[in-house]
């Protein structure tokens, strides 16, 4: 029926029309602003007035910043430029074209033996070569004037690059040894790297003897070793105790009451060592650590050296014993109950009191102390939240293998669990990386501390606002991409879990 | 009992190997080869860090006598910075060497926190800086004031005390720092600022438009800034307190920077100056350093007339007068013991 | 069948503590707890034996000398003739203030910004993404001493207020902006003010019986009473006729420009608004990603089925929607206002004298006592810390999922 007249019925049209174009307020970016900025007249008057908003925020802000002046040298000459070019209003960012380092580095010295031989020869060879600049017998005065001429000479850039190697190859070396935690992708062996990283770190860092973070290094597999022959000899408990045991004898003394200088070993491996083959950097005392490197360092050190005692932490929460379970509670709580400022100042107020007579720690290990444990009780909650996570027929299946507890967290749960909580870790990571700015209430030259520093200076006295705009802004741009990532990463292990 | 401590993963050879608390002070800085010396996080004149990272200052320079006759070498310092909260904790704890970070010299401080004042190397006193334009002549004319102060200084106290004495009211506006002092007093959040008259001076000095501030005639305090040590420590007590006569003596003598060494090549008529550049007697070994130690140290900073112009003299920003801390021939209060 | 009820009763033996799971945990503890004394021994011993190699002692006794400087925010009076002690009360009330007033504001531009993200409109959830990040990505202490600069410079000083400045009051003269704080008028009770104040409150009772009542009835009848209007006139009549009635006793002291600043009034100090606002703002945006993600949370179709019954979009948020966004609103909230309150310590970045500036500033800083002093704040902070999570936690376990 309907063939037929399909057929027969001429007047059915057998063409499509060309489709017409949409009316002229439903496309392109017409449409777009009609549905997303006028909607409605709420949402226009919110639109216009946002607008406004921004406009007198930004009148505000961007001659200032654009007009900047980048080539003076003193607050003084900014403000002569400034009324020279007849603005009314600039900022003076000249006050970071010379001091980013410093913002960036505190007061970490540069390696100006390298720098002099490979970028400022031919001075040097002038001033009577290296051994007579900077042997141990030269005149030290005239050793500060030739760095500060040479530096002058050579540009910030050079010195960034090559005077400041260390710590740059620290942060490198940082992210290399990171990767492989957070791809699985690559090859395991690279875990083996990110087990000498701290050693690699600190002899990079702080220089001295090699021999230093060497032998601690080879004194805890030794103990580990020791531990493991043992345990597989008698029994694990007993491996466990010769472990310890192993641990006081390489690292501390375990007769404190008889002492007859045997104890530590650690100290007469590292002097045999080291007089046998001296090798090593420069040895850099923590007080020159400062800037955004030091910010880096606290918060990265801190985070990695809590992760172990977070996890033990979290497991100890859990656990079934009322005693552990009622000490991890009380250390967690007491930490996360009072602030990190106040934690600061007995880290450098009080610590010292608490530490056998005689002991004394440079401040910046008892900061990193400090904030270790700190960050352990936020990471054990952390660490906590990715046990509960984890469906309860895991715990059921590693019991029904048979595993003890330690085989079933270490196979079974905590890969799982630590897999889960490790957004959860890099948002610790950047809400400690934040506070680290704290540090400069105890005097450590942190970013904002060198703020003051350089506003006390005749030259930048009475400076703030680009100070504290570029400090702001060195912090949003770590923080901000590190928060990404976490987000990345959040959104990549939800879909492994589906 | 001596214990030691070493926790293997963090500790790094040299960096906190444990130290026996037997060594005195003098010997822990020779087995160090630098000095420690807690200073201020940065105060214009006194002390602060140049583009290159070395600091110049008053009290810097200070530190770098003491470390070049302890060291021979003035830039065998490593400079500790301090807040006003942390410093006494610091150097009682043995963090520092020396303390040279504007301190005022108090009873309670000298006694009960046990520390030891070896002299002063700058007489300040407490003063007030308004705008011109208040029309204020006198402190006293502050009533209902808001006033500036640092929190953790003896300058709260004083304030306290002299706003009660007058009977007068005011409005503590407590900053952190120097630098937020300043720039709350600019913005015209406190009316006045309050602080020691030679910081006055050196945050006056900065101003776009100096003129239009004024620092009124009274002084409310007594500020005598000086070195600190730990209590007990006596010998290390002596070099910190000698180096400093050292330089005040060396002006009166008229020894400087440009003629120590002329001076101390031969013996001279004046037995004060051999004896103080040791051409004659054994002065230097008395305190444990060579003979030769105050050539060394006025060579390396100058005497303290030199020092006090290069960091906050007249021709420098800060631009402060001799005042009190001119030599007592000149009528100021300078005053080195005989070097005998 | 005795001897098989009855298993042979095995002595005991040593090793049993180690390898007999029913005493090993038993083992442990006691292990661990001879750790944590000894622990605790040796930290006592060590710090007695530093003290006393200082020469120092512990006591509490310097709480109760002079302090002898003066603090400018005060919630009770203080002079600088008072103790110790009163000087740390007065900067716990300090903090405290801050820290509830922060709270409040912090949610207020919290779930005004977490909403907004959501908004339809592109600007707003641009610009709403743009402030939470920015808050989010930069560390508070930046933040604070920012706001405090831009509360500095660009609120006119007092004198811009004299005549011909270029500042003026605003609301009818009545409040003033200026760079040292916002001057507000302040209530002055005169002789008959008692009552009026007596029966306000009691008024406010009355509102919250009505209400009561109201449901009630709504339960029972399904009648509605127009229980706003009936409220508002609570809320007005009786007050200000017993105002009126007792011959207007309480009046209002506006601030006023003399001497150097303003006088009368009440002064809400710079310090205290640069630190209450960063300290919100900053934690708003951490409120604005949890309100945002406890909506997402709630499925749609739960608006749907809402809709379908034909409720109204407001009546859908009140009772669908926010009840069970709630739920996952409320854990990560309550760690936020704890940490908001940890926060107000960095108050010493703008002199604001909170506890920490004054019993672990000032204080231990005039008397050398660091040891008592940070553990007098440790302690404070504590237990306010315990007693918010505690209080957050009574809520939420009210608005918790029923499950039988």
């Amino acid at each position: 029926m309907s063939d037929t007249h399909a057929h027969s019925v001429a007047f059915a049209r057998d063409t499509m029309l060309p489709p017409a174009p949409p009316p002229p307020g439903e496309t392109g970016a017409i449409r777009w602003i009609r549905e997303n900025l006028f909607s409605s007249w709420s949402n226009g008057l919110l639109t216009i007035v946002s607008i406004y908003l921004i406009w007198s925020i930004l009148s505000a802000i961007l001659p200032w910043t654009l007009q900047g002046i980048w080539d003076a040298g003193s607050l003084g000459e900014c403000r002569a430029i400034r009324d020279e070019r007849g603005l009314s209003t600039a900022a003076c960012w000249a006050v970071i074209n010379e001091r980013w380092l410093q913002i960036l580095f505190g007061f970490y010295p540069t390696d100006n033996q390298l720098l002099a031989s490979w970028f400022y020869s031919d001075e040097l060879a002038a001033a009577g070569g290296l051994e007579a600049v900077f042997g141990p017998g030269s005149n030290s005065t005239a050793r500060i004037e030739f760095i500060a001429a040479m530096k002058a000479d050579i540009g910030n850039l050079v010195v960034f690059f090559f005077g400041y190697w260390r710590p740059l190859m620290a942060l490198a070396l940082l992210v290399v040894a990171v990767a492989p935690i957070l791809y699985s992708s690559l090859p395991r062996k690279l875990l083996w790297f990110s087990l000498a990283y701290p050693f690699v770190a600190v002899f990079l860092l702080w220089g001295g003897t090699i021999w230093g973070p060497v032998s601690v290094a080879v004194g805890l597999v030794a103990a580990i070793l020791v531990g493991r022959v043992v345990a597989a000899a008698s029994g694990a408990l007993l491996g466990m105790l010769a472990g310890i045991v192993a641990v006081l004898a390489i690292f501390l003394n375990p007769l404190p009451f008889a002492d007859i200088g045997l104890f530590p070993l650690l100290p007469h491996v590292t002097g045999v060592l080291n007089a046998a083959m001296p090798i090593g950097l420069e040895a850099i005392p923590s007080d020159d650590f400062g800037g955004f490197m030091l910010a880096i360092i606290i918060g990265t050190s801190g985070i990695v050296l809590s992760l172990p005692l977070g996890i033990v932490l979290a497991l100890g929460r859990q656990s079934s014993m009322p005693l552990i379970k009622w000490i991890c509670v009380t250390f967690i709580e007491v930490i996360r109950g009072v602030p990190l400022i106040v934690w600061l100042f007995t880290a450098s107020l009080l610590l010292n009191y608490f530490l056998p007579p005689g002991t004394n720690f440079d401040l910046l290990l008892r900061v990193i102390i400090m904030v270790t444990l700190f960050a352990s009780a936020y990471l054990a909650e952390v660490v906590r939240g990715g046990l509960a996570a984890l469906p309860k027929g895991q715990y059921e299946a590693a019991d029904s293998l048979g595993l003890d507890y330690w085989k079933a967290m270490r196979l079974i749960v905590l890969p799982q669990a630590l897999k889960i909580s490790i957004p959860g870790i890099v948002n610790t990571f950047i809400g400690l990386f934040k506070d680290t700015t704290l540090v400069v209430f105890i005097g450590l030259r942190d970013p904002l501390g060198l703020t003051n520093a350089i506003r006390a200076t005749a030259e930048w006295n009475g400076i703030y606002w680009e100070l504290y705009i570029f400090v702001g802004l060195l912090f949003f741009v770590f923080c901000f991409f590190m928060s990404r990532y976490s987000m990345y990463l959040e959104r990549k292990l939800q879909t492994d879990r589906r | 009992m001596k214990k030691s401590v070493f926790l293997g993963t963090l500790a790094v050879a040299g960096l906190a190997a444990g130290l026996a608390s037997a060594q005195s002070t003098l010997e822990q800085v020779q087995a160090r080869g630098s000095l420690l010396c807690g200073s201020n996080e940065g105060l214009a004149g006194f002390a602060a860090p140049d583009a290159n990272g070395v600091w110049q200052g008053f009290d810097v320079s200070l530190c770098r006598a003491i470390a070049t006759a302890v060291l021979g070498d003035p830039q065998a310092v490593e400079f500790v910075p301090l807040t006003s909260q942390t410093r006494f904790t610091a150097l009682a704890a043995g963090e520092v060497d020396v303390l040279v970070r504007n301190s005022t010299w108090t009873y309670s401080r000298d006694t009960d926190l046990n520390l030891d004042f070896v002299g002063v190397n700058y007489y300040d006193g407490q003063g007030f800086m308004v705008r011109s334009d208040l029309g204020v002549s006198s402190a006293t004319e502050l009533d209902g004031a808001t006033v500036c102060i640092q929190t953790g200084t003896t300058t709260e106290l004083n304030l306290a005390d002299f706003f009660r004495v007058n009977n007068i009211t005011y409005e503590p506006v407590p900053v952190a720092t120097n630098a937020e002092g300043q720039q709350q007093y600019l913005a015209g959040a406190c009316d006045v600022y309050t602080t020691d008259v030679s910081g006055l001076a050196a945050t006056r000095a900065t101003f776009e438009n100096a003129s239009e501030h004024v620092i009124l005639p009274e002084i409310v305090s007594k500020e005598p800034l000086g070195p600190v040590v730990r209590h007990g420590d006596n010998d290390w007590g002596d070099i910190v307190r000698w180096t400093l006569n050292a330089l005040v003596a060396a002006e009166e003598y008229g020894v400087t920077s440009a003629n120590v060494r002329e001076l101390a090549a031969a013996p001279t008529a004046n037995p004060e100056i051999n004896r103080l550049l040791g051409t004659e007697g054994e002065l230097g070994a008395m305190m444990g350093l060579a003979n030769d130690w105050a050539v060394n140290v006025i060579a390396a900073v100058g005497n303290y007339g030199e020092v006090f112009e290069q960091n906050i003299g007249e021709n420098t920003p800060v631009g402060l007068a001799r005042g009190l801390n001119a030599q007592w021939t000149d009528g100021g209060l300078l005053y080195s013991p005989p070097f005998r | 069948m005795a001897d098989v009820t009855e298993p042979p009763r095995e002595s005991f033996r040593l090793s049993q503590l180690l390898y007999d799971s029913r005493y090993r945990s038993l083992t442990i503890q006691v292990v661990a707890a001879m750790l944590i004394m000894a622990l605790l021994v040796e930290l006592v011993d060590n710090t007695v034996t530093n003290l006393a190699a200082l020469g120092k002692d512990i006591g509490f006794g310097f709480l109760w000398t002079t302090a002898g400087y003066d603090i400018n925010q005060q919630l009770i009076p203080f002079s600088s003739q008072d103790t110790h002690a009163r000087a740390a009360v007065v900067g716990i009330l300090n903090t405290l203030l801050v820290a509830f007033l922060g709270c409040i504001l912090a949610t207020v531009i919290g779930v005004l910004a977490g909403v907004l993200r959501l908004s339809k409109n592109w600007l707003i959830a641009r610009i709403m993404t743009v402030y939470v990040e920015a808050m989010r990505n930069t560390p508070l202490l930046i933040w604070i001493l920012i706001v405090f600069a831009v509360m500095t410079e660009a609120t006119p000083q007092p004198r811009e207020f004299r005549e011909g400045g270029s500042a003026s009051m605003i609301l009818w003269d009545s409040v003033a902006i200026s760079n040292r704080g916002v001057y507000i008028p302040r209530p002055v009770w005169a002789e008959g003010s008692g009552l009026v104040v007596a029966v306000f409150l009691l008024s406010i009772v009355g509102i919250f019986a009505l209400r009561w009542y109201a449901r009630r009835r709504q339960e029972a009848t399904g009648q509605q009473l127009p229980v706003l209007w009936i409220s508002l006139g609570l809320f007005f009549v009786p007050a200000l006729l017993a105002y009126f009635v007792m011959g207007r006793p309480v009046s209002l002291e506006y601030p006023e420009l003399g001497g150097f600043n303003f006088t009368g009034g009440v002064q809400i100090r710079n310090s205290f608004i640069a630190l209450w606002l960063a300290l919100s703002l900053y934690t708003s945006a951490f409120i604005a990603e949890i309100v945002r993600a406890g909506i997402l949370a709630v499925s749609k179709g739960q608006t749907e089925a809402s809709f379908a019954l034909g409720l109204q979009p407001n009546r859908t948020m009140q009772l669908i929607i926010l009840p069970q966004a709630l739920r996952v609103i409320i854990p990560p909230l309550i760690s936020q206002y704890l940490n908001l309150t940890k926060n107000s310590s960095l108050a010493i970045a703008v002199g604001y004298m909170d506890v920490r500036s004054t019993l672990g500033g000032i204080t231990i800083n005039q008397t050398g006592r660091e040891l008592e002093g940070m553990l007098l704040l440790g302690i404070f902070y504590l237990i306010t810390s315990l007693i918010i999570s505690a209080l957050m936690n009574l809520y939420n376990s009210s608005v918790k999922l029923k499950e039988r």
